[in-house]
């Protein structure tokens, strides 16, 4: 069987339907488990005392607020090359939630930075990519809604969403390139002594299982409205012309 | 209740304004979902009357 099988619509919703009641359970089970194994049985950390368990949002969030772009890129990708329907609204679909998780990850980075830096907010270059990326996140939801042709609109935001990966990258890489930035480096790595540690690490795992599978059911639930509603246009339009 | 010390509020509001946010986009896209299913429903079930009459 080939993946673009579920480029037809018809195929999408039924592979959905079957597979949407085990992503919400398994995203209700993993969230629920990551966010209470975080606040309720995890130490202080030494340094930055309670605000510690602030990180089973934050970075979850903040993490799937950048591959949520991601998937988007992906999706305008094939849009423009493949002209696949479900890929354009598929991207289309994700936007308001990975818009929803750069709105978690400012707020929290922000009641964390303010005991932690002594500010709420600093035009530190990771911030300040996020922040960019948050204005794309709304100028691309805007140019959806603006353009009346959906085929129009699905061009345009593509390239959007092209120009808008740049600051989806340089969000995730700020803290390389440059080093002035109040901003941290990564709190999960591959290197044992860099990694957070694993009384900490271990529910974080569960937490971004948790933000990731939550993702894939609000994408799957917003394409399959998008699906509907552009069938809804198509079954109107014939109305008033008959 | 774990004890969060002087940075309880910090802690606190993260939790309320993040799950307040998820629970937000959650019933969104439910509640959209449930409507323009129902509004579908309507105009398919009045497409098929019209293909009935003739």
């Amino acid at each position: 069987m080939s993946f673009w099988e579920y480029a037809n619509p018809k195929k999408f919703m039924q592979t959905s339907t079957g597979l949407l009641p085990w992503v919400w359970g398994l995203t209700g089970l993993c969230l629920a488990v990551g966010l209470v194994w975080g606040f309720f049985f995890t130490p202080d950390d030494f340094r930055q005392g309670s605000t510690v368990k602030i990180i089973y949002l934050h970075v979850p969030a903040a993490m799937m607020a950048i591959n949520a772009w991601v998937m988007m890129l992906v999706t305008s990708l094939i849009w423009l090359v493949r002209r696949h329907h479900v890929s354009a609204l598929a991207a289309k679909a994700a936007a308001p939630v990975g818009l929803t998780f750069t709105l978690v990850a400012l707020v929290t980075g922000a009641l964390w930075g303010q005991p932690m830096w002594g500010t709420w907010w600093a035009w530190d270059p990771r911030l300040t990519s996020f922040l960019i990326l948050t204005l794309f996140y709304l100028g691309y939801i805007a140019l959806w809604q603006a353009v009346e042709n959906p085929d129009t609109a699905a061009d345009l935001t593509a390239v959007l969403c092209l120009v808008g990966s740049v600051f989806a990258l340089l969000s995730r890489y700020a803290v390389q390139f440059w080093n002035q930035g109040l901003h941290q480096g990564a709190s999960l790595s591959l290197d044992k002594e860099e990694n957070i540690s694993d009384v900490f690490w271990l529910p974080l795992l569960v937490c971004i299982a948790g933000f990731v599978l939550l993702f894939v059911a609000l994408v799957l639930v917003r394409t399959r409205t998008e699906i509907r509603a552009r069938r809804l246009s198509a079954l109107l339009a014939r109305e008033r012309l008959a | 209740m774990p004890e969060l010390g002087k940075y309880a509020v910090a802690v606190l509001s993260s939790y309320g304004a993040s799950l307040a946010l998820l629970a937000g986009i959650v019933a969104l896209s439910v509640w959209q979902g449930k409507r323009v299913k129902r509004q579908l429903a309507e105009v398919e079930a009045r497409a098929a009357e019209e293909r009935a009459d003739g």
